[in-house]
């Protein structure tokens, strides 16, 4: 019983698809809980009918008559034909819900997605064309249905938000498309659910639903450019990322750099998590990833920079400054 | 069999070298004309890793792409700056050559990285441009190209002569004109 309590401590959090919250993962929740019943109803009939068989009395042959041979046949023909039904409405269930989820027609915005070794680009749309870009972190507003538009730049990824919704590859040179709709306010972790290089583990990303006036404060926050940096220490370390390799990479909107590599970096201080969901972003972690990157996530695509202590220490304390 | 053994066992692989060896890297002795030299006592110690180990090889290979060689080197073949397959070194396929010309600059248009990158990733690089130009074929490749190759993969021999010609008997290695 407590091996059983402590499995199921799994079904619940942010990142279950069990423990749903978005209008795809509630029907996909329904129907495997309805195959798990009809399954299980399946075994223990079988089972109950296998023991029956295994205990009753053995009678011996001159007894077997014909009489019990025409039962035989009417009992397993009507099991086969059980089976037939049963795996054709299951059939029939799965359709049914995957024709539930495909909904998209009225969707509010569209977010493009596109996967890369081994981060997320978060693209918001506006009629149509690129707004601003974010990284690892899509905001969503509750309740309404946003359409993500996923790509890869590489290899095939695949985008999973078990709470949310079911799972859509992003494959090079096309573009596949899923509905997004969360039913209650939170945060929900998601990530990459196709191997997709060393870093796969490290590939996560999570959706932030707010009701509809968070959402919209967020949004204005996020297409406005980047803060001016006030704190001298933060000044000094804008002027670092502008002269040292920083900016040919990643892009701070609001000053020259306009590298477009790496993930943006205008918001970056507004974000829960680094290098997709890696490390929580405090200004240490920031510094440790500058200092670093190879070791903390091997084989990513950021080089070490040569940096001094002072440089670092700067540097740090003006991506801590981008909210 | 026990090669096979040999090659299965896992290379342990650092991905920071120790601060004391990236000192070291950095003391190169270069002739005064700045062609040639000798490469510092612990590239020896090391067993020349930069030039023999793939992980290294395919670490440059990454570098050319993320520092802009390609700018003015296109893939290898040259552009506004010099080719790396053609047989010529302007300043000779040395190790330490081409970690100074990266390091510091050349005159014509060479920008210095020593603020750029470190002198880890220097080596690095150094070993896999000298892997694209190199008269010989190496034991040891960077990894493949995701994307097609545009010119001859880096682990073919010798370089020169599959792609240009160039002037006859640079180096015997190359064997008769095709």
């Amino acid at each position: 019983m407590g091996l059983f309590a402590v499995c199921l401590s799994g079904c619940n959090g942010t990142q279950s698809a069990l423990d749903v919250h978005g209008a795809s993962a509630i029907h996909l929740k329904h129907l495997m809980l309805l195959v798990i019943w009809v399954c299980a109803l399946v075994w223990l009939t079988v089972m109950v009918v296998l023991a029956y068989a295994l205990l009753r009395k053995r009678r011996v042959a001159a007894e077997v008559n014909a009489g019990a041979d025409n039962r035989a046949t009417v009992i397993v023909s009507a099991a086969v034909g059980a089976t037939a039904l049963i795996i054709a409405g299951l059939t029939v269930a799965s359709f049914y819900t995957t024709r539930l989820i495909d909904g998209d027609g009225d969707a509010a915005m569209t977010i493009a997605v596109k996967g890369e070794q081994w981060w997320w680009r978060v693209t918001y749309m506006r009629d149509g064309t690129p707004d601003f870009e974010t990284a690892n972190e899509i905001h969503i507003p509750v309740g309404r249905t946003v359409l993500l538009q996923l790509e890869s730049a590489d290899v095939v990824h695949s985008f999973w938000v078990p709470s949310l919704a079911g799972k859509q590859d992003l494959v090079p040179g096309r573009t596949n498309t899923l509905a997004l709709r969360a039913e209650t306010p939170g945060v929900y972790r998601g990530q990459c659910a196709e191997f997709c290089g060393i870093q796969h583990s490290h590939m996560a990303m999570s959706v932030i639903a707010d009701d509809a006036v968070s959402f919209e404060r967020w949004l204005a926050d996020q297409s406005a450019e980047s803060l001016k940096p006030a704190e001298p220490e933060a000044t000094a370390g804008q002027a670092v990322f502008l002269g040292k390799p920083c900016a040919a990479c990643h892009r701070v909107r609001g000053t020259p750099s306009a590298g477009t590599t790496g993930p943006d970096l205008t918001h970056v201080g507004s974000r829960d998590t680094i290098g997709a969901g890696l490390m929580e972003r405090t200004r240490g972690s920031l510094a440790a990833w500058i200092a670093d990157p190879q070791t903390i996530k091997p084989g990513n695509n950021m080089p070490m920079v040569p940096l001094t202590s002072d440089e670092l220490r700067a540097v740090s304390a003006y991506m801590e400054s981008l909210k | 069999m026990v090669l096979a053994l040999l090659g299965w066992i896992d290379q342990p692989r650092k991905f920071r070298v120790d601060p004391a060896i990236t000192a070291e890297l950095d003391q190169i002795r270069l002739m005064p004309n700045g062609i040639g030299g000798a490469p510092p006592e612990i590239d020896f110690a090391l067993g020349q890793p930069y030039e023999n180990d793939s992980y290294n090889l395919s670490q440059g290979k990454r570098l050319y792409t993320w520092f802009g060689c390609s700018s003015c080197h296109g893939d290898g073949r040259g552009a506004a700056g010099p080719s790396f397959l053609d047989g010529w070194w302007l300043y000779g396929p040395e190790m330490v050559s081409i970690v100074a010309s990266i390091r510091d600059g050349r005159p014509h248009g060479m920008p210095a990285f020593q603020n750029r990158m470190t002198i880890e990733q220097i080596w690095q690089l150094a070993g896999y441009v000298q892997t694209i130009g190199a008269y010989r074929a190496k034991v040891s490749a960077p990894s493949r190209n995701d994307a097609k190759h545009t010119r001859p993969s880096e682990n073919r021999a010798p370089a020169a002569i599959i792609f240009d010609e160039g002037p006859v008997g640079v180096d015997p290695e190359q064997g008769p004109n095709p």
